[in-house]
């Protein structure tokens, strides 16, 4: 066993373990270095990550664990991903009695999306999404004591169980079908041709498993209601990191599909549907993190698009990933902002905060733009990098069908920035005390910019990633 | 370096203005006017210094920036560019100067239209696709707060309106520039390069949809009827000085677009569609006219006229790109009167949008009834309002006569029947410009206006500087038309 090959994810594992016993063992106002150990820990696994960058994309594990560039660049933005979390939590979760445990948590979630991520194999895709599920229930509902979070909660666990059931299922069609879970296996086996109608019924009840995680139609509904009653850190976590999983295991997955199987336009139809029905949802919310939630719905449409000109398009999956890790840093900068205020929701509250929050409103504004797609923030390169593999692969409709969205998603948008600078000043603004909420939401800020900037940077990792199968 | 210098300073200026939280109004806005002038000179020296026997594009700096995508930052300018950029760098200048209700807010105010002039002179001086696109997008998000934050009426909505109409244009001339940039091998947003390729020559279905998403997106900009009518709400809702900009300046980022992308790049598929572009033009010339001669509020009726004078423009590009056998020297009069009425109508707008905002700022009413006998009262406001009205109903001696001789020139050569509905509309807009100088000035002066102030020392201060370029370009146009007939007879000679 190459056990080398996982020593990313064994650090994690051994990290979260550390982390629940130092959570056992200390008191409850010391649990802020919790998040230093998680910290360390997500550092540690990013070196050990950056390590296997040099070698050649290649199946270890006898086959059931990826390592290729994909995998490896995925993992890199849910680790930073996660860093940022962790580093806007300890002031909010400070005065709950269970602070500690959280950070585990999160570890554990992190880990089961990095499963996702590199799961070439369908028990260990099943494990990551199960995994992650698992931890991610507890997070939405953290404060327990607060009925809109329970209920958060028993959505996502209601929907999660669904969809989980079906993704199993779909997995044990597949295995019917060819006799095995391994992706190179499964993949000779659909060439050699199988039964239609069940490879059919398979790859939709997998498709619906994975939207799931993507927070995509049909199973999105559960993403507004996390965005608004779970912990301010605990929506960001789920909005944001579960997707980049989510994507590119559905994306691997579709590699294996055989040509005669229509999923190009299964996947087109899902993106369409997706973005379409979260904007037209966000339109009229008046409710910021619901709102949030709900464009939030709308990005993992975009990021579909990517996945259908997968294999027509050379950058299909250089724009994935580098959409991906555009969209988390600004989501991430936007629920930071709301964070630091303490977790302000409603519309009303943000009017006039450029004059009592000007720095607040400044890096909400920009993530908001970076989400639309306003150069020369980040979020601009991603949506450039889709919009050029979607024409570049024959979907020029698709791409414009987007461009529609991207205009109807400004208007929701520009509504939180006219309430911030046009509106009269609120006398008071509450903010959490302390600087970690605070410092996250600046550097996720810098990065925006930076990181538009210095988007060739950002390139280089993502350049000529391509599964290993 | 003269490029980036002219892009930066303002740039810098508005950091500067938004972090110094101590500066008072006549700081903030003293320092706005001074940083917002180095521009104009450095323009001005680059002016000087432009070879009109040299290369298309001078002044070329290149960084690269995201090499991996074929972006880079580079800027270089030609006739045309250096004519619109400078103009605008002047009107920039004049409307910060201009005074203005800053609702206690000046160092906002003052650092929003820095960053503005400074992405404005951006898209001129771009000469990366991506780069165009980036300043292009960035001007809205500059109107949109400015609209919305000191605008009156109902400037949120007029901001949103903006924002959202003219971001649909945008978007559609992104996918138009992606499509540009597939279409060359190695992919690349070089404008010397893509100019050089006419990629997508020989027709086909893409180069037909990257040309008319690239003329609907410019179109909106433009504004050419019908896609016009995010502009009139826009311009009345929003402060006098930003309406003088956004006359100016932003609406000739649509026709600059046009010249230097589908014009330039797409030359055959362009002259494909030339006659039914200049049909949409001449439709903008009559249907801007007479809507225009319709209103009865100040502000909505010049902003109509600026939807007849795009048309000019449009229709003298038109005419320039329809590749007709031995017209060369017409197009290229058609040319040249497109970019000289770019810049004459910059001008003259620019101080019709200021004399409207000195209206607003005594009297906070635009409805021309309520008007009458303001010559005595205000005799300054009445020579400025008529200078500008005569210059851009096109009175030979002032700017807009020479653009309109020019296009229409041009036109007589190529479309003659286009140039004879389109003359039409110098008449209507002649007729309109006449009663609105009747109805402010003449007849009797209502009560209510009976302690109407006159033009201050720094309002007439900078008209005149505005004036004096439409009048120098009416009587001595030489030194502008070298400059642009250099480029001109480049573009339309070329391939």
């Amino acid at each position: 066993m190459p056990i080398g090959d996982v020593l990313p994810e064994i650090s994690l594992t051994l990290g979260a373990v550390v982390i629940v016993l130092f959570a056992a063992f200390t008191r409850q106002q010391h649990h802020h270095w919790a998040a230093v150990l998680a910290l360390l820990t997500i550092a540690l696994c990013v070196v050990l990550t950056l390590a296997q960058w040099s070698g050649p994309p290649r199946l270890t594990f006898s086959g059931v664990w990826a390592l290729d560039g994909v995998a490896i660049s995925s993992k890199l933005v849910v680790l930073i991903a996660g860093a940022l979390v962790v580093a806007m939590s300890p002031e909010w979760m400070r005065t709950d009695r269970r602070h500690g445990e959280y950070y585990a948590l999160v570890l554990f979630a992190l880990l089961g999306v990095i499963m996702m991520a590199s799961a070439s194999d369908t028990m260990e895709l099943v494990l990551g999404v199960l995994l992650s599920s698992v931890a991610s229930y507890p997070l939405a509902a953290y404060h327990r004591g607060w009925a809109p979070a329970l209920e958060a909660g028993m959505k996502y666990f209601l929907i999660g169980a669904l969809t989980n059931a079906l993704l199993t299922i779909g997995v044990v069609v597949v295995f019917g079908l060819t006799g095995n879970t391994g992706y190179p296996e499964i993949a000779q086996g659909f060439a050699e041709g199988s039964d239609n109608l069940a490879l059919t019924i398979a790859t939709a009840c997998i498709v619906l498993g994975l939207t799931f995680k993507l927070a995509a139609f049909p199973a999105h509904a559960w993403m507004p209601d996390v965005a608004q009653g779970s912990p301010a850190p605990a929506a960001a976590f789920l909005t944001v990191i579960p997707k980049v999983g989510a994507a590119v295991a559905l994306a691997r997955f579709m590699s294996l599909m055989p040509p005669d199987i229509a999923w190009r336009a299964i996947v087109a139809v899902i993106s369409v549907m997706t973005m379409t029905l979260g904007n037209v949802a966000a339109l009229r919310q008046t409710d910021v993190r619901r709102l949030l939630g709900w464009s939030s719905v709308s990005q993992s449409g975009y990021a579909l698009m990517a996945i259908v000109v997968m294999g027509v398009s050379d950058q299909a999956l250089t724009a994935l990933v580098f959409f991906l890790a555009t969209y988390v840093i600004a989501n991430l900068a936007a629920f930071a902002v709301v964070t630091h205020l303490r977790g302000r929701t409603a519309l009303e509250d943000y009017q006039g905060l450029a004059r009592n929050a000007p720095i607040a409103a400044t890096i909400l504004i920009a993530s908001l733009l970076s989400l639309v797609g306003i150069p020369p923030l980040i979020g601009f390169f991603g949506k450039f990098m889709l919009f050029s593999v979607t024409i570049e692969g024959g979907y020029t409709w698709l791409a414009f069908v987007a461009a529609v969205n991207t205009v109807v998603s400004l208007f929701y948008y520009l509504r939180i920035a006219a309430s911030m600078m046009f509106s009269d000043a609120r006398p008071v603004v509450h903010v959490l005390m302390g600087q970690w909420a605070r410092s996250t939401m600046v550097v996720a800020g810098l990065l925006l910019v930076v990181g538009g900037l210095g988007a060739e940077t950002l390139m280089i990792f993502t350049d000529s990633i391509r599964f290993a199968l | 370096m003269i490029l980036t210098a002219t892009l930066g300073l303002p740039m810098l200026g508005a950091l500067v203005i938004a972090v110094s939280r101590r500066w008072t109004e006549t700081t903030a806005r003293l320092f706005a006017v001074g940083v917002s002038l180095l521009p104009v000179f450095l323009l001005a020296w680059a002016w000087l210094q432009f070879d009109t026997q040299g290369a298309l594009f001078q002044f070329v700096e290149e960084v690269p920036w995201v090499p991996s995508l074929g972006m880079g930052y580079r800027l270089g300018v030609d006739g045309i560019a250096l004519a619109v950029a400078t103009m605008s760098a002047l009107v920039f200048s004049a409307s910060i100067a201009y005074p203005v209700d800053t609702q206690n807010q000046p160092r906002q105010y003052y650092a929003w239209m820095l960053f503005l002039q400074s992405v404005s002179l951006g898209v001129f001086l771009a000469l990366d696709l991506l780069l165009f696109y980036v300043f292009f997008d960035l001007s809205l998000v500059g109107m949109f707060f400015l609209i919305g934050r000191w605008g009156h009426g109902q400037a949120q909505l007029a901001a949103f309106k903006f924002f959202l109409y003219t971001f649909c244009g945008s978007l559609l001339l992104l996918l138009a520039i992606i499509g540009l940039y597939l279409s060359v091998e190695p992919h690349t947003f070089d404008m010397r390069v893509l100019i050089e390729q006419q990629p997508l020559a020989g027709g086909g279905v893409a180069a037909g949809l990257v040309f008319l998403a690239l003329m609907i997106g410019f179109a909106i900009k433009t504004p050419i009827v019908p896609v016009h009518t995010w502009l009139p709400q826009a311009h009345v809702d929003a402060p006098g000085p930003a309406s003088a900009v956004l006359a100016g300046v932003l609406l000739k980022m649509g026709t600059y677009g046009i010249i230097r992308i589908p014009y330039s790049m797409m030359g055959e598929t362009f002259a494909r569609y030339a006659l039914i572009i200049a049909l949409f033009a001449v439709a903008s010339i009559l249907y801007g006219a007479f809507v225009a001669l319709g209103q009865r509020n100040l502000k909505r009726r010049i902003a109509y006229t600026s939807i007849n004078h795009m048309g000019y423009t449009v229709l003298g590009i038109a005419v320039a790109g329809a590749l007709i056998q031995d017209t060369e020297y017409a197009r290229e009069l058609a040319l040249v009167g497109a970019t000289v009425e770019m810049v004459a109508h910059g001008l003259i707008t620019g101080a019709l949008f200021l004399i409207c905002g000195s209206f607003w700022q005594r009297t906070q009413e635009y409805d021309l009834d309520s008007y009458g006998g303001l010559l005595r009262q205000a005799p300054l406001l009445t020579a400025f309002t008529v200078l500008a009205s005569f210059a851009s109903l096109g009175l030979p001696g002032l700017a807009g006569f020479v653009a309109e001789f020019h296009i229409f020139a041009g036109t007589f050569d190529v479309y003659p029947w286009l140039a004879v509905i389109g003359v039409l509309g110098i008449l209507v807009t002649a007729s309109l410009f006449l009663q609105m100088l009747q109805k402010l000035f003449f007849g009797t002066l209502p009560q209510r206006w009976a302690h109407f102030e006159d033009l201050h020392a720094v309002e007439w201060g900078v008209l005149a500087v505005l004036s004096a370029g439409f009048v120098i370009i009416g009587i001595a146009p030489e030194f502008l038309l070298t400059l642009i007939e250099a480029s001109a007879t480049l573009l339309v000679g070329g391939p």
